[in-house]
């Protein structure tokens, strides 16, 4: 890609976020490896939050999943597995970093405003405005077997269940007004009587009456993240959030087409268009050459897609347990079977599987391709490959073009995936003048270069930015 | 038993046992829930060799309306405490009155990994009505349903750390296999209010289990690894400690001391001032240093610990510090705990076999 004249763009001043996803499950990290570190030791997240601090991320960000995988009843045995409450973790992160955001996946089905709301506001004061909530929606009695009211959620009500949560939370944190605290141990009360209010609220999903019981943190309230992709996901990120983490950052014509339909979205619903962030999920694979970079891509895929892997992948497609066929052979003859989606990782199946058994069929014909080397080429696809120049050329690329605000990067290898991004990649991108020399502020939310958070706003903001 | 006479413990919520103790604080009220203040108050109680942190909470902020004190979250600020400690153990206080056991137990099993075996957890209940009002819900009405809840929660929690055996990450390359789905278990928990399935999202904790504390009259003695028990004298302590069943005993006992500036007796009229200090029954000491240890020494033939709850904090730990931890340490009636050392063991207690290993184990031996 040759290098466009910066003022002849449309956003020339852009500059990527960066923040890095420790995943704790799924097969893209690899455990086979000799340095691939412990999933649950304090050592790998302090690890990877530290080198992600020293190369100026926006933010460190957990996942969550409250039932652990299955597959056909039986527990998922083939990926990483076993992680810590988010929350409890990056409380203990706030610790050891001075600057990164830390950024909880946290279930608004499964969880009441009353408690995850003040958990992430202490982890907001503990950090002093670093907190960040990824508010994700479940509704399968699968995950609430775990739970007190089970699976009591309609699939269409997550949503809404999801923004009154927001909802409620967001006036637990107005609870309290600015200078609320006493600022001297002579002040006739510790808070200012009546700077503390009540919240009451009666909705379809919640019920509460109840004193916040925290202060607002030096970013206002927690920056609000949302990945869903359907178009009531979509919408919801449009009116409510401050960051999506997408799933559109592999291909440029498909980020960009994304993000102008969240800035459609964003205007819809009377918000700047800049209101808001995009980072998509990504994986970066870098090497000294474009040879070196394919040569280590491969080395991961095998790493990641093993002979067992690939007939797990497979299966689910299929809807049928191949277990017991052989990944170095052709694909399954049979049909894929369409099964009932019970919630379960297991039942994560295709709308049309048909349609993409037949295509598989056709290019494992076309090129003699193995059942792994099928899945590996046309599998779950995500990434980029390359140079640290010819990265940081594409990646400006896509900025400068407003098809994504930075990256939610994925690392393979824990906990030192992160450190050729860091010391290869940010540099090239520092050159480019699309990624900060340093932190210019201190919270999150400044990182991010966001506003004051939605509940903060005047009329008169809202009215401009409609 | 091994081991020192008595293990001491401190609980650290806010200004101190006092309701009115943010009025001889150190700092300003403002100051209170940042976390310089969090670490450094950590740090005294780890420096002066106490064996064991407990951080008071509840869903309700304490202090009454409209005066609401600021209090964060026991298990965020056990796990920021965690990271900036080193020996020390830590216990929040956590009621299961009304939260999900699943998620307590995934907070508690993550606060001892990142401890590394240093966690404990205080089982207490919510009591107030407005409790079941901030969390939406029923109330659960009565002593009986309250201990029921506890009862179940502290159940489902035990359960789901044994629910990952030790070794159930067998990273094996040979069968591309991370886990062995035969070390990992369903609790299939079925009480009277809810059922927990499992298992555990957190791998088992360093521990095997936490060291549970709680009131032995209000959780299941079977369920404790450690009692709290109150008692207005020694006697008082003694008597309960006795009936406590449990592997361990901590008294509760409340303190003002003398410090420097002024008696305890005078710290507590000043206080007495804005709010009672609220008679709970436990054992308190107003008075001089000398006169505490000598307490606690004879506390030391009847209970396996004590737990702390001083005035103010900011007053009353720098005389602990001084000269009641060293007088003590001295006597050899406590010891500060070893560096890399669990909280298990710390106490002198076992680390528990799994529950679900143990079948498989007996096989074996047949």
């Amino acid at each position: 890609m040759t290098r466009t004249d910066p003022l002849d763009v449309p956003r020339p001043d852009a500059r990527l976020h960066f923040g890095v996803f420790f995943q704790g499950v799924n097969h893209w990290t690899v455990w086979s490896a000799p340095e691939s570190g412990s999933q649950i030791d304090p050592a790998s997240f302090r690890r990877v939050a530290q080198t992600a601090e020293r190369g100026l991320f926006d933010a460190f960000f957990l996942g969550e999943g409250l039932r652990l995988r299955e597959v056909d009843g039986r527990i998922h045995d083939l990926d990483v597995a076993g992680r810590p409450d988010a929350v409890t973790q990056l409380a203990a992160l706030a610790a050891v970093t001075r600057r990164i955001g830390l950024v909880s996946t946290s279930n608004s089905t499964y969880n009441e405003p009353a408690d995850l709301a003040r958990r992430l506001s202490g982890l907001d004061l503990l950090s002093e405005g670093r907190a960040g909530w990824n508010v994700v929606t479940t509704d399968n009695a699968w995950t609430g077997a775990n739970f007190r009211r089970g699976g009591y959620l309609d699939h269409a009500d997550r949503y809404r269940r999801a923004e009154e949560f927001l909802t409620v939370a967001r006036a637990l944190w107005d609870g309290w007004e600015d200078g609320a605290v006493a600022g001297s141990a002579g002040a006739p009360a510790w808070s200012r009587p009546g700077a503390v209010h009540r919240v009451r609220h009666r909705g379809p999903q919640f019920d509460v009456d109840l004193a916040p019981t925290l202060p607002r943190s030096p970013q206002g309230h927690p920056v609000i993240f949302q990945a869903g992709d359907s178009g009531d996901g979509r919408d919801f990120a449009a009116r409510n959030a401050d960051v999506i983490f997408s799933a559109h950052g592999g291909d440029f014509d498909d980020a960009l087409a994304f993000a102008e339909d969240i800035r459609r979205r964003l205007r819809a619903v009377g918000r700047p268009e800049d209101d808001l962030r995009i980072l998509p999920g990504t994986e970066i694979i870098i090497g000294a050459t474009e040879e070196e970079a394919e040569e280590k891509k491969r080395w991961v895929r095998l790493q990641q897609v093993t002979p067992a892997t690939a007939l797990g992948i497979a299966g689910l497609l299929w809807g049928i347990d191949l277990s017991d066929r052989d990944a170095d052979g052709p694909l399954p003859k049979e049909d894929p079977v369409v099964t009932e989606n019970d919630g379960s990782f297991g039942s994560r199946r295709v709308a049309d599987p048909r349609q993409v058994v037949d295509r598989w069929r056709a290019e494992a014909q076309a090129h003699g391709w193995s059942l792994r080397e099928t899945v590996i080429a046309l599998g779950p696809q995500r990434g980029h490959v390359g140079t640290p120049s010819g990265l940081a050329d594409k990646f400006a690329h896509y900025a400068r073009h407003g098809a994504v605000d930075g990256f939610n990067i994925t690392p393979y290898l824990i906990p030192e995936g992160l450190d050729d991004i860091v010391d290869l990649l940010v540099p090239e991108l520092q050159e480019r003048g699309v990624y900060r020399t340093g932190y210019t502020g201190t919270t999150l939310r400044e990182h991010l270069g966001l506003r004051e958070p939605l509940t903060h706003r005047s009329a008169a903001d809202r009215r401009q930015a409609g | 038993m091994s081991g020192p006479a008595l293990h001491l413990a401190v609980e650290l919520d806010g200004d101190g046992a006092h309701p009115a103790a943010w009025r001889r604080a150190a700092h300003s009220p403002d100051q209170l829930l940042t976390p310089r203040r969090v670490a450094r108050v950590a740090a005294v109680a780890e420096n002066a060799g106490f064996t064991l942190i407990t951080l008071d909470d509840g869903v309700l902020p304490p202090g009454s309306s409209p005066d609401p004190v600021g209090r964060i979250g026991a298990v965020e600020r056990a796990a920021f405490v965690a990271a900036s400690t080193s020996t020390i153990g830590i216990a929040p206080v956590v009621p299961v009155t009304y939260a999900e056991p699943f998620h307590v137990s995934s907070q508690l099993a993550s606060l001892d990994h990142i401890s590394a075996g240093r966690a404990g957890w205080v089982v207490t209940e919510e009591e107030l009505l407005g409790a079941a009002r901030a969390w939406g819900r029923e109330p659960v009405d009565g002593a009986e349903a309250r201990a029921r809840e506890s009862r179940d929660g502290v159940t489902v929690a035990r359960a789901l750390w044994d629910s990952w055996e030790d070794d159930a990450v067998v990273r094996s390359v040979a069968t591309s296999r991370y886990l062995d789905r035969d070390r990992l278990h369903y609790v299939d928990f079925t009480g009277e209010t809810y059922a927990v399935k499992g298992p555990a999202i957190v791998p088992r904790p360093p521990q095997g289990q936490l060291v549970v504390l709680g009131r032995p009259e209000r959780v299941p003695a079977g369920l404790l690894d450690v009692a709290l028990v109150g008692g207005r004298d020694v006697a008082g302590v003694a008597t309960a400690a006795a009936g406590a069943g449990t592997p361990r005993v901590f008294a509760e006992v409340e303190v003002a001391l003398d410090t420097p500036d002024a008696t305890g007796a005078e710290r507590v009229a000043d206080l007495e001032r804005h709010a009672p200090w609220t008679d709970r029954g436990r054992l308190r000491h107003v008075g001089p240093a000398e006169q505490l240890v000598s307490l606690l020494a004879e506390l030391s033939r009847h209970v396996d610990g004590v737990r702390l709850r001083p005035l103010v904090l900011d007053e009353d730990l720098p005389v602990l510090s001084r000269l009641v931890l060293p007088a003590l340490s001295e006597r050899r009636l406590v010891a500060r705990p070893l560096p890399g050392t669990s909280l298990r063991s710390t106490l002198g207690l076992e680390r528990p076999a799994n529950r679900f290993a143990a079948p498989a184990a007996l096989e074996e031996a047949r």
